[in-house]
């Protein structure tokens, strides 16, 4: 992996990132809205892990780990918001949810 | 070789992240991210990240991905024909995202880094878990702390929010 | 370069048809040993010319042609993709975990070291800790892809119960790794080799009882056999999540269970059973305190293996036994007892560890 300029590691992370942008734009579903927010976040971890082994540095790495902490974290309280909207509208579609009380 | 390697692991990574926006029932969505963050644990595999790698696999394969793919089974969630945003709304979605792209590459050929030859041998040690533990509990300590924090507050939350409500 | 590919592949084919082999020999000693629990005779049609010692052999052969030859049944209005990537998927981690445990010392052939443990990881724990967290995908897929309200039901117990109980795994495997301080399964072994007092081995599950225990009941909960079987809980679900699939994918979803049960065996004698040490046993011969037996090398690497694999069979049978002498728990009681016991026991045991090893730091082994 060695002779792969980190140039290329950065161009395919953002490609990643565009991805999962597009995903939060396009789709209604907001489970796979979080999906692709959980696939912009990898974005960025794989461009940090690049450029911990490009500087030889390990806070990059470091890093990576506290972004998973925050991501689990996100998943568990999203996915809990998720349930209990759908229990009360029985849709999980964004554009259905047009109050901000229920 | 190298390169080669890189670019078919790439295109395999890249196939998965559009299936995840593509798919249209939400379990072969949530599939094809499994498979998206497979491939990046092996690239942290390459990138000489085992523990980052390692933790990958345990952290967002077997245990977030498991919560989505749980709920979808819990709500019944099937295809959804009005799902994709309109027609119009997609090809500015898709613009705009191309041009985020299109600028990265833009920014990083200007910054020159891409011009960089490789990343060199890897320092001793640094593939070790005991360095990055050493890492994070030393100069990152109040950070780990405040993430520790966070994982209580959103315990809680969790808890609260799926809590039937007694009405 | 060509020589090294030949030996990894060697020592990857050799694990894959141990597991492999392992998951058929305890099918047959599954339906003998309920059979000895029952008191019936049990498979007793698997027998060569009236000699029954051959029934092993004979339902090693017989069981996959049957399996084989089966019409392979796809039900209508099912994800069809889905329905045969379960299986593969469910099958596929449990034997990879396999790879990472060490199942002898290293041997000298020729000049060269070789390891026997087909992968050599220095994360090897949070290695089989994945692939056993990856288990439980075939599991949701199964469920999911059957288009039965069965099977999603097991779906969705399964995936409960294998996410619950990863935690008092998880945790009880990090004691471990604290009291011998290294992440690569092949040191955890090697730090077993000494003595306490000259007298008992200095296993893990002498110094960690406790997460022996844990490990163990998070290990059947993970391999989702009675008392934890409640995804497939044949009174209520027919089979849970497997229920719609037949011939060789069923027989698919049938080898993971007895290869979980080997891989669980596999790491309870690595973590808590020295692995392939043999008590007293040196790199050149047995040490009884002062007087000692020399032996020749490769004896002692022939010793080493076959402890291995006593403890394995050891431990497969223990969890056989198990399985047929406990009544299922009910699904409250189930997520009860993962939450509300093996949790706070399994942090209980952690913080203490921490302590312990804290205050008193030349204990660490």
């Amino acid at each position: 992996m060695t002779a792969v300029p980190i140039g290329w590691f950065l161009i395919l992370g953002s490609l990643l990132f565009s991805i999962g942008a597009l995903g939060v734009l396009i789709r209604r579903n907001v489970i796979i809205i979080f999906m692709s927010i959980e696939l912009m976040l990898n974005a960025v971890n794989f461009v940090f892990v690049a450029f911990a082994r490009q500087l030889h540095s390990l806070d990059g790495q470091v890093m990576v780990f506290f972004v998973m902490t925050v991501a689990a974290a996100e998943a568990a309280v999203g996915l809990a918001i998720i349930i209990s909207v759908f229990r009360n509208r029985e849709t999980v579609n964004a554009d259905e949810f047009n109050l901000l009380r229920w | 070789m190298n390169t080669g390697v890189f670019v078919l692991l790439a295109t395999l990574l890249v196939v998965a992240a559009l299936g995840v926006v593509l798919a249209r029932s939400p379990i072969r969505s949530a599939l094809s991210l499994v498979v998206a963050l497979f491939f990046l644990a092996v690239f942290f595999l390459l990138l000489d990240a085992q523990l980052i790698a390692a933790l990958q696999v345990i952290v967002y394969a077997g245990a977030i991905m498991v919560l989505f793919l749980f709920v979808i089974m819990l709500l019944n969630l099937q295809e959804h024909p009005a799902e994709m945003a309109r027609a119009g709304l997609r090809f500015l979605a898709g613009t705009l995202a191309s041009l985020f792209l299109l600028a990265t590459i833009y920014f990083t050929n200007r910054s020159g880094i891409s011009n960089a030859q490789g990343m060199g041998a890897i320092p001793d040690g640094f593939d070790s878990t005991a360095q990055i533990a050493e890492r994070l509990f030393t100069q990152h300590l109040f950070a780990f702390e405040l993430t520790s924090l966070l994982l209580l507050v959103a315990i809680i939350s969790a808890v609260v929010l799926a809590k039937k409500k007694l009405a | 370069m060509g020589l090294e590919i030949l030996i990894a592949a060697v020592k990857a084919l050799t694990v894959i048809l141990m597991v492999l082999s392992l998951a058929g020999v305890l099918g047959w000693v599954e339906r003998k040993g309920s059979a000895l629990i029952q008191d019936r005779i049990g498979a007793n049609r698997a027998s060569i010319f009236g000699f029954a010692g051959a029934g092993l052999v004979n339902t090693m052969m017989a069981d996959p042609l049957k399996f084989l030859t089966k019409e392979d049944v796809i039900p209508t209005g099912v994800d069809k993709l889905l329905h045969t990537l379960a299986p593969c998927v469910n099958l596929f981690p449990v034997i990879v975990a396999f790879a990472a445990v060490p199942f002898g010392d290293t041997v000298e052939i020729a000049g060269r070291t070789i390891q026997l443990q087909a992968v050599q990881l220095n994360v090897g724990v949070l290695f089989v800790l994945a692939m056993a967290s990856l288990g439980v995908y075939g599991v949701v897929l199964g469920g999911w892809a059957s288009n039965n309200r069965f099977s999603l039901l097991g779906g969705i117990r399964g995936s409960a119960q294998m996410i619950s109980y990863e935690l008092g795994m998880g945790l009880s495997v990090v004691v471990v790794v604290m009291t011998f301080g290294t992440l690569d399964l092949q040191e955890i072994v090697r730090a077993q080799g000494h003595m306490i007092g000259g007298i008992l081995p200095g296993w893990g599950v002498f110094y960690q009882p406790v997460a022996f225990v844990l490990f163990f009941i998070a290990g059947i909960a993970e391999t989702k056999r009675v008392p934890f079987d409640l995804p497939e809980g044949e009174s209520e679900l027919v089979s849970g999540y497997f229920t719609e699939y037949s011939g060789i994918k069923y027989l698919m979803f049938f080898m993971t269970d007895f290869a979980e049960i080997a891989v669980i065996s596999a790491l309870v004698s690595t973590f808590f059973f020295g692995g392939w040490q043999v008590p007293f046993l040196g790199d050149d011969g047995f040490h009884f305190g002062s007087t000692s037996m020399a032996l020749p090398k490769l004896i002692v690497v022939l010793l080493q293996l076959a402890s291995f694999m006593v403890k394995v069979l050891f431990f497969c049978w223990f969890q056989i036994m198990v399985r047929w002498t406990m009544p299922r728990l009910r699904y409250d009681q189930l997520m009860r007892f993962g939450w509300k016991g093996m949790l706070p026991v399994s942090l209980l045991n952690l913080v203490v560890t921490a302590v312990v090893i804290v205050a008193f730091q030349e204990w660490r082994v």
